[in-house]
């Protein structure tokens, strides 16, 4: 295996006395996929956003391809230029069109010129099938194509990593689908992936290793079939059992 | 049975009820009508007491005839839901139409009928009404202060010039539309500044120094008040700004600099700008007195901003703040493209709100000796040749102010409508 591009060593973190983190350690090489789930409140969503720092942690070490996260501005914003994230709440900007939101980051942030930039956007927008929509707000698409928009809006800054905080949780079920699906072919793609979701069917179609916490720590972590074929603590199998 | 039921309109008889109710209800308005308008009682054969409350009787049953639910009329709907709802709004909506019939023979006959506006001596008021002649003749004073006469065109020209500059941001081609707030915020503000000091002050270019003790207004109220709106708009950014920074420093010097200006009264501000502020600097050291009042009222006005601005900073959700700098953004960035246009936007009716506030503090600049319009008005009342006229004086700043603040809250809807978005 080549050098790990995401490093995570004794990662722990509190607010204020609580612990959400404890003792992760965690390496991802280039273009695995990883699925974490775990019941609320486990850390999972806290872990990914410490891998851009929108969250800090107090102790121990990440390493971003080759880049130490610490109190250093410029090595977060160069972190964060490099990890592109999906969230929950798709959080687009809603004062700009869907392809300004694309084109937002590219232009100001990497110093791309404006066509160019827009070129990418519409490339990235028909690649989750959204291309026909740029020119609307967010408040005019529905919730499966503003998460789309969303993916395509973090694909736009040509990320090394993606990084997906339950992508599908604030959606409607018919629009679970067409997310995935562009998240499945993404992922065929080879991106570097870590992805919070409750899909077990997703896990098992594009995880290489699926990670199970539990109260912030990293309780199984285990090749996808093996994962879900013979799990090992019993609190992963009590977990699997209910979801599944 | 449905005869007997004489109180209560149905179906059958409604349009009975209708027009009975509706002949009441004029009865009764043309009755107070005429007897406001032409002094002519009708009803003057009535023994006393019922005389006088006819119309509200009459009024009153009719009203009380034409309220019916869903009648299936819409223009009678939206009556009997918003005037007509039970027989106290009734009574409430009659006494009303009444006061305002009865109210207005005496002031159009004040303000117009009697109204002199003839002459130019305080003797062509020979009429009972508003004497305009006194606003015809201070007109000038009130407009531009002391100003010389034969001077005024250099006032006018500096703002038809200043609010030229102020469109020339529309018409800027669309590859330089990025600097318009540049240009706004530090630009437009030198450039209006620069104007306005040569041509209205002049002291060069051939033209005569009109010392600012002389400017006074209306000019002066659009002088002040346009600096400190520029100024104080960008100051209450930057504290908005400061009072959310993670940095202790910046942040408790922001909240100190707001709770100390929101704390103390602008008439002690601008005492302090005029008297003693000019203590502590050194001898040789000037300034303008409007100069420090300006400074003065944006600075005060600077914190109020602030605090309006911070209020749409916290109605953000955290995730746009996510977003944007899980994009890479960094602080400025962040901030220039994603956060302040969604804050300010959210912020328009209490920053207009802050501002017709600031445009209607500006007579306060009287207390430093500075006479702006309502400043003129108690300058020209005082005029032993004109004395007696304040009411016509203060009605005419009253219908001038209310023209300036209409106008500046129509454009904040204006503003609210164009830069709407669905969330």
């Amino acid at each position: 295996m080549s050098e790990p591009i995401i490093k995570i060593e004794n990662v722990n973190k509190w607010f204020g006395d609580f612990q959400v983190l404890k003792d992760i350690n965690l390496d991802v090489s280039a273009k695995q996929k990883i699925v974490v789930c775990g019941p609320s409140g486990s850390g999972k969503s806290t872990l990914i956003r410490c891998i851009n720092r929108l969250e800090e942690h107090q102790k121990g070490t990440i390493i971003v391809d080759g880049t130490e996260l610490s109190e250093n501005t410029k090595n977060i914003e160069q972190v964060r230029a490099e990890v592109g994230m999906v969230f929950q709440q798709f959080n687009l900007f809603p004062h700009l069109s869907i392809l300004d939101n694309c084109t937002l980051a590219p232009i100001w942030v990497k110093k791309m010129p404006k066509k160019d930039a827009q070129e990418l956007a519409m490339k990235q927008l028909e690649q989750v099938q959204i291309a026909d929509q740029a020119n609307k707000f967010p408040g005019q698409l529905s919730g499966g194509q503003q998460q789309r928009s969303a993916i395509a809006r973090a694909l736009c800054m040509q990320p090394k990593i993606m990084l997906f905080d339950e992508p599908t949780s604030a959606l409607d079920p018919e629009m679970i689908k067409e997310v995935l699906d562009a998240m499945v072919n993404l992922a065929k793609g080879g991106m570097t992936m870590i992805v919070v979701t409750h899909e077990m069917g997703f896990a098992k179609e594009v995880a290489d290793e699926v990670i199970f916490m539990d109260e912030g720590m990293i309780v199984e972590k285990a090749e996808t079939k093996e994962f879900f074929a013979n799990p090992k603590s019993d609190r992963t199998k009590l977990f699997l059992s209910q979801i599944l | 049975m449905n005869s007997l039921n004489f109180l209560k309109s149905n179906k059958q008889n409604f349009y009975y009820f209708l027009y009975l109710g509706l002949f009441l209800f004029s009865i009764s308005i043309i009755d107070v009508a005429i007897n406001a308008f032409l002094k002519i009682n009708i009803t003057s054969f009535l023994p006393g007491i019922l005389g006088i409350f006819l119309p509200l009787i009459l009024g009153f049953v009719g009203l009380n005839f034409i309220r019916t639910e869903y009648s299936g009329i819409k223009s009678l709907d939206i009556i009997n839901k918003n005037i007509n709802t039970n027989n106290f709004n009734a009574i409430l909506t009659l006494l009303i139409i009444f006061a305002i019939i009865k109210a207005t023979p005496p002031s159009l006959s004040w303000m117009i009928f009697d109204a002199n506006i003839s002459g130019d001596t305080k003797e062509a008021c020979t009429g009972t009404g508003a004497c305009w002649t006194y606003v015809k003749v201070w007109f000038r004073r009130f407009m531009y202060g002391m100003y010389p006469n034969d001077l005024h065109w250099r006032i006018n020209l500096a703002f038809i010039l200043v609010i030229a500059l102020g469109f020339f941001g529309f018409f800027l081609k669309d590859n330089l539309k990025k600097y318009l707030a540049l240009y706004y915020v530090i630009i437009y503000p030198i450039i209006a500044f620069l104007v306005i000091y040569y041509l209205i002050s002049g002291g060069a270019f051939g033209l005569v120094w009109v010392e600012t003790g002389a400017w006074g207004g209306l000019s002066l109220t659009f002088i002040v008040s346009f600096f400190c709106l520029i100024f104080c708009f960008p100051l209450g950014m930057v504290l908005a700004l400061g009072r959310r920074s993670n940095l202790p420093m910046i942040r408790y010097i922001s909240i100190g600099y707001i709770e100390f200006w929101r704390g103390v009264p602008l008439i002690t501000v601008l005492f302090m700008s005029s008297v003693m502020f000019p203590m502590f600097l050194p001898e040789d050291f000037f300034m303008d007195k409007l100069v420090r009042v300006i400074i003065a009222i944006t600075l005060f006005e600077g914190a109020y901003c602030a605090e309006v601005i911070r209020g749409g900073l916290q109605a953000l959700p955290r995730g746009q703040y996510d977003a944007a700098k899980s994009l890479g953004m960094g602080y400025w960035k962040m901030h220039i493209f994603v956060i302040l246009p969604q804050a300010l936007k959210l912020v328009i009716p209490g920053i207009c709100n802050t501002f017709l506030a600031l445009v209607k503090d500006t007579p306060l600049i009287f207390v430093v000796g500075l006479a702006e319009l309502a400043g003129m008005l108690a300058l020209a009342k005082t005029n032993p040749k004109w004395l007696g006229f304040a009411m016509e004086g203060y009605i005419f700043a009253a219908i001038i102010f209310w023209i300036i603040c209409y106008a500046m809250s129509k454009y904040s809807y204006n503003l609210e409508a164009k830069y709407k978005t669905e969330r």
